[in-house]
């Protein structure tokens, strides 16, 4: 009698988590994937087959799009983490109580307005006539007013920006949980700053870390917004792709197909990083 | 002196933001001893160690190992190691790279690093374990790389802060007399700190008692036991029971003092005599006092008073006896001697307890 209603409570708590999963997620999942299967024969009439994924393949200003969101994405990546790095190890290590809460909380405050806003705020600094422009003219250093804006460097900005948070988040709690006294001790057994760094540091940040990179690949990978504001036409950022072939082509059936091999890419990506680093994703999501 | 001091400190001060942690310390450490800094929590004996170690600076006063002053000397600059309280073994690396870490820092090349590693472990009894991660090993075996790893460095001192707090009873103790070993075996200074006065007398050639960052007293384990410079020390360094009272009357450095149960007891002023109607404190070691069931004739100043048991701690060789005087309440520790007829003396009976002046201690009460 007990078991079965602890059983009836176990089932009634994971019914939201199911229900979330298999409706928005695995469902609408199978769906796209067999609309990424069909090729379109005639009016109406389509067949089974892999012809969506051999456009992609056929096709370089698609391949090399992927390639280009891949390797910008990366790039992103590397240099969030070069960012958040000495920022969190600072919040964590070198700050104390309310200083630490504070700063904390400044990292957080800019992701209380949204990401469109967020992004609009950077095209007010980098457009022609905006911030830094206007301030570069003004000392001097240039003659005549120059466009920041629409250009691979502005969408790199403007992808660090907002996905730092995520970086700084798990740095913070993993070098948080290093002992001061194991960096003490490395000193005091000779070692410099850098090979504290190296040999102690860095391999206890490391599940944070990666679990930082991941997050921020994912979102630099899959995100829309930031790059066609920041990029202008020519970004050429994969998701850009999708987003005409579903909605200016109506080309539902190649959408989905890329839709697919960008979710293969980021998992493959993510699968050779952990593999690189040594690390499993249970240990660096599981914390 | 012929050779120079290991450790020399010289006036040192260490201030922080409304208080004075470390108080004009001036001490010598000569080579290959065991010197312990004996005291209670929060008497600044980790500042001072954190001083010698380079984590902190002295606000005053000098610092010098092997005769050279460290003062903006850099930790990792300095020829000394430290076991942390928690040891602070690296969990990110197997016991082979934790121990060759120093070695690795100073540019050894790795063939060598490998054979002073093993070499390091046979001395402290642990060989062959270079593989084995740090989760693997048991406490005393954590403590003993972690003093190989500062051993392979081949410092002038090794800083030990509390290492064995960690540690389970039974372990302890022997530990303590490992530590004492390796440290006759590696023939190092050691600079132990501690706030069990046990392990300081047990492995020391040489203690300091710090109170409220001031060096009470510096001397051996036996010095400090029989001959303590204040009442702190007396208080501090074994047991003792205490009796607070005002001076009576006065006889060369015996000293008779009334205590405020009225109990006339008396005690040996070896530092300062005090003076009639002073406030005083006279200290007695429980294992001095003597037991008999019969009343002992008072020639001597005795220090004959009748008591009655309270409880009776029954423990191997090391049983006591609380006594309580009949009137006042006051109570005693006494060593129950292992022998003839203590051994049935339970709650409630009548004992005699008496003492030589000489060998209880007085000392002026602090003036609050």
């Amino acid at each position: 009698m007990v078991s079965d209603r602890s059983k009836l409570g176990f089932y009634l708590l994971l019914a939201p988590l199911l229900l979330w999963l298999v409706t928005l997620i695995i469902l609408p999942h199978i769906g796209l994937f067999i609309v990424s299967i069909s090729e379109k024969v005639g009016v109406r009439e389509y067949e089974i087959g892999l012809g969506n994924y051999a456009v992609f393949f056929n096709e370089p200003l698609y391949w090399r799009t992927f390639a280009r969101t891949a390797f910008m994405s990366i790039s992103t990546t590397v240099l969030t983490l070069l960012l958040g790095f000495p920022i969190a190890y600072y919040i964590a290590k070198l700050t104390r109580g309310r200083t630490k809460t504070t700063l904390f909380l400044m990292c957080l405050i800019p992701f209380w307005v949204s990401e469109l806003v967020r992004t609009f705020g950077w095209m007010i600094l980098l457009r022609e006539t905006g911030v830094l422009s206007s301030f570069l003219q003004y000392t001097g250093v240039i003659g005549g007013p120059v466009e920041f804006l629409y250009n691979d460097g502005a969408i790199m900005v403007g992808l660090v920006y907002t996905s730092i948070l995520f970086m700084i988040v798990p740095l913070v709690t993993t070098l948080d949980s290093l002992d001061d006294s194991l960096i003490e001790a490395g000193y005091d057994l000779g070692g410099s700053g850098w090979s504290i760094l190296r040999e102690i540091v860095i391999p206890h940040a490391m599940p944070g870390i990666v679990s930082g990179c991941i997050v921020v690949f994912m979102l630099s990978l899959g995100n829309y917004l930031t790059p066609i504001l920041l990029g202008g036409k020519d970004s050429l950022w994969f998701t850009g792709l999708i987003y005409t072939q579903f909605i200016t082509r109506f080309n539902w059936e190649l959408g989905s197909a890329f839709g697919f091999l960008l979710l293969g890419l980021s998992s493959t990506i993510v699968f050779f990083g952990l593999k690189l680093s040594r690390q499993s994703l249970s240990d660096t999501m599981g914390r | 002196m012929a050779q120079t001091a290991d450790l020399e400190c010289c006036d040192l001060t260490k201030d922080f933001d409304n208080f004075r942690a470390v108080d004009h310390v001036n001490f010598v450490v000569p080579q290959g001893s065991f010197f312990s800094i004996l005291g209670p929590s929060g008497c600044g004996k980790t500042t001072l160690l954190r001083m010698i170690a380079g984590f902190q600076f002295p606000t005053s006063g000098d610092l010098l190992i092997k005769g050279q002053s460290m003062i903006g000397v850099s930790p990792n600059k300095r020829p000394i190691s430290m076991v942390f309280q928690h040891l602070a073994l690296f969990p990110m690396m197997n016991i082979e790279r934790n121990i060759g870490f120093g070695l690795r820092q100073r540019g050894v090349p790795s063939s060598e690093i490998k054979t002073r590693v093993g070499r390091v472990l046979e001395r402290v009894g642990l060989p062959g374990i270079q593989d084995r991660q740090i989760g693997q090993l048991s406490g005393g075996q954590k403590q003993r790389v972690a003093i190989a790893r500062c051993m392979v460095l081949e410092p002038d001192v090794l800083l030990l802060d509390e290492p064995l707090g960690a540690l389970d009873l039974k372990l302890r103790e022997h530990m303590k007399i490992e530590l004492k070993t390796l440290q006759a075996e590696f023939n190092t200074t050691f600079v132990y700190i501690t706030h069990d006065q046990s392990e300081a007398l047990v492995m020391s050639d040489s203690i300091a008692v710090m109170n409220k960052g001031k060096f009470d007293q510096i001397g051996t384990a036996k010095e400090l036991y029989y001959e303590p410079a204040n009442s702190f020390v007396a208080g501090f360094v074994g047991d003792a029971n205490r009796f607070e009272g005002k001076v009576t009357a006065l006889n060369g450095q015996i000293v008779s003092l009334i205590t405020d149960a009225g109990i006339t007891i008396q005690g040996q002023a070896t530092t300062q005599v005090p003076t009639i109607g002073q406030h005083a404190q006279i200290f007695v070691r429980p294992e001095v006092i003597q037991l008999s069931k019969d009343p002992v004739p008072n020639k001597e100043n005795q220090n004959s008073i009748k008591r009655v048991v309270n409880n009776v701690l029954f423990n191997g060789a090391n049983s006591m006896v609380i006594l309580c005087d009949p009137k006042s309440g006051e109570k005693i520790q006494v060593t129950l001697p292992q022998k003839g007829a203590f051994l049935e003396l339970d709650k409630g009976d009548t004992v005699y307890t008496s003492w030589k002046p000489t060998q209880a201690r007085c000392f002026t009460s602090e003036v609050h």
